[in-house]
C-alpha cells in the first residue's frame, strides 16, 4: 500500500512515523502514570498515619496492650523477669532469624517489648501469651514466636517486626 | 465482523490460536483490510473519538468507583476526598465529568452528521437505530452519573428527572416509588443509580459492537452518498482510516484539555457544589446541558402527561427517521432544500437548547412553543415532503469522481471547519453558568484574581492574610469542613512549612475520643486534623444565627455564580473566565450597605446587601476596617480583608488549582505538537492514496 511515490525521500519519511510514534509512546506512558498513582495510599491517609504516643503507666508487669498505627496491631508488652530472661539466655544459632534480645528491645527498656502483632507467614495475628515459647501463638498456621518476638517454630520465616518507636519518657512511648 | 477472513498470522504461536479461534482474522478483516470509501472527511472522524470517550469514561469512571461512596451522607464528602486527596483525584474526576460532556458533544456531531449525509438511509437503518438505542443508553447514563456528586443539583435533578414518570397515568405513582425505593428521592436512590451508572456503559459498549457490526455489513457511508463500486473508490481501513482518525481524536483531546485542565467548571452548575439539601430547591433547575433541547420541548407544552410524552418522542422519533425520509439521493450535499432545511433544524436544536437554560416565563415559553412545533415539523412534514417535491443534483458517478471533484473545492472544506467552530461554541449556550444573582442583585465587578488565567498562581501573601482573616472573624460562624491544617503546608497554598502547620494545628483545640474510658476529651490539633467547626451540629449553628445556619466556606467559591449573560459566556470560553465564585463573594463581603436605598425595606433581622440576590441577607456586615491587623504591612480595609479571604477561600475550594494549570500547560505543549505530528504523519500516509 505504501510504497513507490515517497520512496525518494525516505529518511524524512522514516523519522517522521518515528517521531511520531515516540510521541504516541511517551503521551500513553504519561497517561498511564496518574491511572497508576490514583491507587497509593491518599493524603488523607497519610496524614491520618502520623505518629502516635502511647502511655505506659497502666500496664502492668506480665501484661500486653494492643493498640493500632497504619492500620496494623501493635503489641506492647510488659515483660516479667522471667520473660527476659528466657529471651536473652537462649541461643542464638538454635534461632531461624538470630536476632539477640537487645537488638529487638530499646535499652534500658528491658521489660517493653513492642512489636507489629502481624504473622511473618501470611498476615494473622498471633495471639499473646500462647505457645511454648512464653511469647506469641499464631492461630492459622501454628507459628510460634518467643518473649522478644521472635519465630521459634512453624511456617513463618521471621521474626514479628520492630516498629519504628521511641520513649519519650520513662512511661511513654512515640511509635512511628 | 465482514465475513471469513483468509487472513494467516505467520507467527506459529498465533497460528495455532487462529486455528482454534480466528480472532486475528476478524481484527484484521474488521480494522487493517476493512475497506473504507476515500472520500471520507473529518466528520467521519467522530466515531473513533466516540469509541475513544466510551473507553475512556469507563476507565476514568472504574478509578472513580474505587474511591468513591454511594452513600446519601457520605456521597457529597467523598467526591471531594477525591479531588483533594487521591493523587491526581482531580484531574480524574475532571476528566470523567468534562468527558461526560465532551462524549455527548462528539456524539451530537456524529447524529448531525448522519443527519446531513442521509446515513440512517436503506441499507443501514438499523445501524441508524442501534446508534439511537446507544445515544438513549448515554443520556440515561449521563443523568444518573450526574446524581451521584449529591449536590443539590443532583438532588434535584433526580428528584425532576424521576418525577416525569408519576405522569404515566394510574401507575404513575407506583413507578416513581419503585425507582426511589422509599418516599422520597434518598439513599436508595443513589445506591441504585450507583449501581445503574456502574452498569450501563458496559451496556452502551456492547451495542457499540452490534453498531460497528452493523456498520461493517452495510459499509459505510460517504459524503457523496454513492456505495463504492470498484478498488478504486476504497482504501483500506489501515493504515489510511486509522491514521485520519488518530489525528482527528488528538485534535478533539485539545478542546477535551481546554477543560479538563482550564475550564473544569464552565460546563457544570455552581449549585452542584452546594451538598444535598432535601428542604430547599434551587432558584433554577437546570440539567446539564446536553439535555438542555428535550428540556425545553418538555416545558413548553403546559400538559403534564403530553409534555412528557412530546419529551420522549422527540427522542424515539429519530428510530422512524429512515423510513419519514424516503428520499433517494442520500447526502444532503446534492440535497439544494434538504441541506437548507438541515442547517434551519441545527438552529432550532440550538435555540432549543438555549431556551432550556433560561426561566421558563414570558418570551420564552411561546418561543419554546413554536421551535418544538418547528422540531416535530422537520421530521414529520419537512422530511416526508421534500422526498416528493425536491428535484436532487446528480450525485457523482462514482467515490472516485467525488474526490476528483473536491480536489479542487478546498474553501468548501475551510467554510464547513469554520462552520463547525460556530456551532461547537453555539451548543456550549445552555452549559453556561446559571442565574443565581438574578432576582434584584446587581452583578458584582469582575475583579483582577492573581489565580485567573492559564498561568495563575495563588497569591501567597493573600492566602495567608486571608487564613489570618478567616480564623479571626469568619470562623465564629463558619466551618471549613474539608481543609485540614496538613493542607496549610501543601504545595500551591498558603506555603507555610510543615512545622508552621503543625504550630497552627496545636492551636486548636480538637474534640477526640472515646478513650478507654469511654470518654471524650479535648487535645490540641495535630495536621491530620480539619478545622474545627464552630457549632456542634446544623441546627445549633440556626439557633445561634437567627434560625439559618451559616454555610460551609471550604467551597463558598466555586458554589456561588452569577450570570454572565450572552455573549458574555462565550467570551469566557477564549478567556478561560472562571473567577465568577470569587467576584461575587469579594462583592458580598463589600456590598454591605448600613442603610438601604430610599424606598428600599429589608425584613427584620436581615440587612442590606447590594450584591445579594434579593438584597436582605442574614449574615451582619462581618468586615470593618481595622479588624484584623496584617503583619505584612497591607492595609487594614474592608477592600484589602474581602480580596483576601477571598483568594483563601478560593484555594480552599481548590487546592490544588496550581497543579491543574501547571499541568494543564505540559499536556497541551504535548497534544498541540502530537497533533502536528499527526497531522504530517497523516498527509504522508495518504499522499500514496491520491
Ligand atoms: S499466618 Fe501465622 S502461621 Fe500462617
Amino acid at each position: 500500500m505504501t510504497t513507490a511515490s515517497s520512496a525518494d525521500h525516505p529518511t524524512r519519511r522514516d523519522f517522521l512515523f518515528v517521531a511520531t510514534g515516540a510521541a504516541a509512546a511517551v503521551g500513553a506512558a504519561a497517561t498511564v502514570w496518574p491511572l497508576v498513582a490514583q491507587m497509593n495510599p491518599d493524603a488523607a491517609t497519610i496524614a491520618a498515619g502520623a505518629p502516635i504516643q502511647v502511655d505506659l503507666a497502666p500496664i502492668a508487669e506480665g501484661q500486653d496492650i494492643k493498640v493500632f498505627w497504619r492500620g496494623k496491631p501493635i503489641y506492647i508488652s510488659h515483660r516479667t523477669k522471667k520473660q527476659i530472661q528466657e529471651a536473652q539466655s537462649v541461643a542464638l544459632s538454635s534461632l531461624p532469624d538470630p536476632q539477640p534480645d537487645s537488638a529487638r528491645v530499646k535499652a534500658g527498656h528491658d521489660q517493653w517489648l513492642v512489636v507489629i502483632g502481624i504473622c511473618t507467614h501470611l498476615g494473622c495475628i498471633p495471639i499473646a501469651h500462647e505457645g511454648n515459647y512464653d511469647g506469641f501463638f499464631c492461630p492459622c498456621h501454628g507459628s510460634q514466636y518467643d518473649s522478644s518476638g521472635r519465630i521459634r517454630q512453624g511456617p513463618a520465616p521471621a521474626n514479628l517486626a520492630v516498629p519504628p518507636y521511641a520513649f519519650l519518657s520513662d512511661t511513654k512511648i512515640q511509635i512511628g | 465482523m465482514s465475513g471469513p477472513s483468509d487472513f494467516q498470522p505467520s507467527n506459529p504461536a498465533l497460528k495455532w490460536i487462529e486455528r482454534r479461534l480466528p480472532i486475528f482474522g476478524l481484527i484484521h478483516s474488521s480494522f487493517v483490510a476493512y475497506p473504507t470509501p476515500r472520500n471520507l472527511n473529518y466528520w467521519w472522524t467522530f466515531g473513533a473519538i466516540l469509541s475513544m470517550m466510551l473507553g475512556l469514561q469507563i476507565l476514568t469512571g472504574v478509578i472513580l468507583a474505587m474511591h468513591y461512596t454511594p452513600h446519601a451522607d457520605l456521597a457529597f464528602k467523598s467526591v471531594e476526598l477525591i479531588v483533594r486527596d487521591v493523587n491526581y483525584g482531580w484531574l480524574l474526576r475532571n476528566m470523567h465529568a468534562c468527558g461526560a460532556s465532551m462524549f455527548f458533544f462528539a456524539v451530537y456531531i456524529h447524529m448531525f452528521r448522519g443527519l446531513y449525509y442521509g446515513s440512517y438511509k436503506e441499507p443501514r437503518e438499523v445501524l441508524w437505530i442501534l446508534g439511537v438505542i446507544i445515544y438513549l443508553l448515554m443520556m440515561a447514563t449521563g443523568f444518573m452519573g450526574y446524581v451521584l456528586p449529591w449536590g443539590q443539583m443532583s438532588f434535584w435533578g433526580a428528584t425532576v428527572i424521576t418525577n416525569l414518570f408519576s405522569a404515566v397515568p394510574y401507575f404513575g405513582e407506583s413507578i416513581v416509588t419503585l425507582l426511589w425505593g422509599g418516599y422520597s428521592v434518598g439513599n436508595p436512590t443513589l445506591n441504585r443509580f450507583f449501581s445503574l451508572h456502574y452498569l450501563l456503559p458496559f451496556v452502551i459498549a456492547g451495542v457499540v459492537v452490534l453498531h460497528i457490526w452493523a456498520l461493517h455489513v452495510a459499509g459505510q457511508n460517504n459524503p457523496a452518498g454513492v456505495e463504492p463500486k470498484t478498488e478504486k473508490d476504497t482504501v483500506p481501513f489501515t493504515p489510511y482510516a486509522t491514521i485520519k482518525d488518530a489525528f482527528g481524536v488528538s485534535c478533539f483531546l485539545i478542546f477535551f484539555a481546554w477543560f479538563i485542565f482550564y475550564m473544569p467548571n464552565y460546563l457544570g452548575d455552581a449549585d452542584n457544589y452546594i451538598p444535598a439539601n432535601p428542604g430547599v430547591t434551587p432558584a433554577h433547575i437546570v440539567p446539564e446541558w446536553y439535555y438542555l433541547p428535550f428540556y425545553a420541548i418538555l416545558r413548553s407544552i403546559p400538559n403534564k402527561l403530553a409534555g412528557v410524552v412530546a419529551m420522549f418522542s422527540a427522542i424515539i422519533i429519530l428510530c422512524f427517521l429512515p423510513w419519514l425520509d424516503s428520499a433517494r439521493t442520500r447526502s444532503s450535499k446534492y440535497r439544494p432544500l434538504a441541506k437548507q432545511f438541515f442547517w434551519i433544524f441545527v438552529v432550532v436544536c440550538i435555540l432549543l437548547g438555549y431556551l432550556g437554560s433560561q426561566p421558563p416565563e414570558g418570551i420564552y415559553v411561546i418561543a419554546g412553543r413554536i421551535l418544538t412545533v418547528c422540531y416535530f415539523a422537520y421530521f414529520l412534514i419537512v422530511l416526508p415532503l421534500l422526498a416528493r417535491i425536491e428535484t436532487p443534483r446528480p450525485v457523482p458517478n462514482s467515490i472516485a469522481d467525488d474526490v476528483l471533484a473536491k480536489s479542487k473545492g478546498r474553501a468548501a472544506t475551510a467554510a464547513s471547519v469554520m462552520l463547525a467552530m460556530v456551532v461547537a461554541g453555539s451548543l456550549l449556550v445552555g452549559g453556561t453558568q446559571n442565574a443565581k444573582a438574578e432576582e434584584g442583585g446587581d452583578n458584582p465587578p469582575a475583579q483582577s484574581w492573581s489565580f485567573s488565567g492559564p498561568f495563575g498562581k495563588y497569591d501567597r501573601g493573600s492566602l495567608q492574610r486571608g487564613l489570618k482573616v478567616y480564623k479571626e472573624v469568619c470562623s465564629a460562624c463558619h466551618s471549613l469542613n474539608y481543609v485540614a491544617f496538613r493542607n496549610l503546608a501543601d504545595p500551591g497554598g498558603p506555603g507555610y512549612s510543615e512545622a508552621q502547620a503543625a504550630a497552627f494545628a496545636s492551636e486548636y483545640k480538637i474534640k477526640d475520643g472515646p478513650n478507654d474510658q469511654g470518654e471524650m476529651f479535648e487535645r490540641p490539633g495535630r495536621t491530620a486534623d480539619y478545622f474545627p467547626a464552630p457549632f456542634p451540629n446544623e441546627q445549633a449553628a440556626a439557633a445561634a444565627n437567627g434560625g439559618k445556619a451559616p454555610p460551609d466556606l471550604s467551597l463558598m467559591a466555586k458554589a456561588r455564580s452569577y450570570k454572565r449573560g450572552f455573549p458574555q459566556f462565550v467570551f469566557d470560553f477564549f478567556t478561560q473566565y472562571q473567577e465568577q465564585g470569587p467576584d461575587y463573594v469579594d462583592a458580598i463581603l463589600q456590598g454591605f450597605e448600613d442603610k438601604p436605598p430610599a424606598g428600599v425595606t429589608v425584613p427584620d433581622g436581615t440587612y442590606y446587601n447590594k450584591y445579594f440576590p434579593g438584597h436582605a441577607i442574614k449574615m451582619p456586615k462581618p468586615l470593618s476596617d481595622g479588624q484584623v491587623t496584617f503583619d505584612d504591612g497591607s492595609p487594614a480595609t474592608v477592600k484589602q480583608y474581602a480580596h483576601d479571604v477571598t483568594t483563601f477561600l478560593m484555594w480552599a475550594a481548590e487546592p490544588h488549582m496550581e497543579a491543574r494549570k501547571r499541568i494543564g500547560m505540559q499536556v497541551f505543549f504535548f497534544l498541540v505538537v502530537f497533533a502536528i505530528l499527526m497531522y504530517f504523519t497523516k498527509r504522508k500516509v495518504w499522499a500514496d492514496a491520491h
